[in-house]
């Protein structure tokens, strides 16, 4: 099922259920604080170039990828009893050269950190796709939103291999909409020099 | 003597506790943040990462899924001997705390050549120093490879001067903070050569968040960096905010009358160190 909630009286996170329709998407901003809900696959740098080579080959995502989301990410081994080690997102950047395609056939979403290129936003604003960004290094905290782990593809990656977890309320900020809004464009500059209001002999 | 067994060990214990407990000072230094962060997003975050630092100390879980490449710095006492493999002992505690600890795999054999990953988590990098009195000091960083990558030299003109120094810090956390995981300790090397500048900058990364540069000069240099960088709006998270430094510690060093190297080595919120003493 796929729905975005608003948190009770406007307050609080919205509530997004994954897999994530482009109808729904299209309600979120950038800005946005929400929770996620459902399965993503865990893709990092070198799952990256299987992607494409699958995608290349093939001229579809592999393994029924399409309207799935992709979260940057390579957890630490599975411990303390969960199924899932630290998760924290990674760079974003190093992702991008291989993200406008992967949006075009069919990725709907992606969740990592920092910010992206003028091609991704562009391509988030052509497919109707959002990029999500998590708090990087918060991921003992991040891993108990992790309710199952399962490798589906390069287990001989390691921790890059294709994983998809199950997240439940899993806490994010919407980074770039699917207007191509992007909250790294605004929120730097909203809060620049408001630090030196306070003091600081600059 | 020391053998390189006990170094081992040390670098064990040290690889275990930095990875899965904030250092004292850096948690004072978080929570110091989220009192003085004004972008409510901003004070979110940090309350995320306070949170995270409090599951993985109950847990024993890292602290962060990137564990990050080993670096070792081994000081040595004047009046001490060391004895044995060295390396070969460091690399065997490195690959032991990795598997028992369920650490993240995250060296590959070859930077270009070779991107298989070692599985064990080495090479350690490894720095030998030397110190007065006896035995060795053990220390051990796991640096991420995210705020690594947001690290910079440059070699600067001497005429450059100060002002020099506090624009490239400034544009290169400007540039490349916000991927780095802020709030950020901001390690600047200042002097010696090309190659050891940048290990400057690392090393500023251990001296204790909240203490002050025993230079009343360097001291100013920092509190004028560190307000420069929190004015760039980075915050928390990199998603804005009055907050994007917890420190900028700056170390300065003798160099060549042509030159004024610089170099900033970007701690994340997570920044991992930890010392043993081995007698």
């Amino acid at each position: 099922m796929s729905e975005a909630r608003r948190g009770p009286g406007g307050t609080g996170p919205t509530e997004v259920s994954l897999p994530a329709t482009r109808e729904v998407l299209a309600t979120l901003r950038a800005g946005d604080e929400v929770v996620l809900t459902g399965p993503v696959y865990t893709a990092r740098d070198a799952t990256h170039e299987r992607l494409l080579a699958g995608l290349r080959s093939a001229g579809e995502l592999p393994h029924g990828l399409a309207g799935q989301t992709l979260l940057y990410a390579g957890p630490t081994p599975p411990a303390a009893g969960r199924p899932s080690g630290a998760l924290g997102p990674t760079t974003a950047k190093r992702m991008d050269r291989a993200t406008p395609a992967l949006l075009e056939a069919g990725i709907v979403a992606t969740i990592g950190k920092g910010p992206r290129s003028a091609e991704v936003r562009r391509a988030c604003a052509e497919y109707g796709s959002v990029y999500f960004a998590a708090v990087g290094g918060a991921a003992a905290l991040l891993a108990m939103h992790v309710t199952a782990a399962e490798t589906v593809a390069y287990p001989e990656l390691g921790t890059e291999a294709l994983v998809r977890l199950q997240l439940d309320r899993f806490p994010a900020f919407v980074a770039i909409d699917a207007r191509g809004e992007d909250l790294y464009l605004t929120a730097a500059l909203e809060w620049r020099g408001a630090a030196g209001i306070d003091g600081g002999d600059a | 003597m020391v053998g390189a067994e006990a170094i081992g060990s040390a670098v064990y214990d040290a690889i275990v506790r930095a990875a899965t407990t904030l250092r004292p000072d850096a948690l004072a230094a978080m929570r110091d943040a989220e009192a003085r962060e004004r972008s409510p997003r901003g004070r979110a975050i940090l309350g995320q990462l306070l949170e995270n630092a409090r599951i993985a100390a109950d847990d024993a879980v890292p602290l962060c899924q990137d564990t990050g490449s080993v670096w070792v710095l081994l000081e040595v006492g004047e009046g001490e001997c060391v004895g044995g493999d060295v390396p070969d002992a460091v690399n065997a505690a490195v690959a032991a705390a990795y598997a028992d600890a369920h650490l993240r795999m995250s060296i590959v054999r070859d930077a270009l050549m070779d991107r298989a990953n070692t599985k064990d988590n080495t090479p350690a990098f490894i720095d030998i120093g030397f110190r007065s009195g006896t035995g060795v000091t053990v220390t051990v960083m796991l640096k991420g490879g995210g705020s690594d990558n947001a690290s910079a030299v440059s070699m600067l003109a001497p005429g450059d001067g100060e002002d020099g120094v506090v624009r490239f810090v400034t544009e290169t956390v400007a540039r490349t903070g916000a991927s780095a995981c802020p709030p950020l300790l901001v390690g600047v090397g200042v002097g010696a050569t090309f190659d050891k500048v940048a290990s400057l900058a690392k090393r500023a990364l251990l001296r204790p968040i909240g203490t002050a540069h025993r230079d009343p000069r360097v001291a100013a240099l920092e509190r004028r960096i560190a307000a420069k960088v929190d004015a760039l709006g980075i915050g928390p998270g990199g998603l804005g905010g009055t907050v994007t430094a917890l420190g900028v510690h700056v170390v300065t060093a003798p160099c060549h009358i042509a030159s004024l190297p610089v170099a900033v080595n970007v701690g994340c919120s997570a920044v991992r160190s930890a010392s043993v003493e081995v007698a």
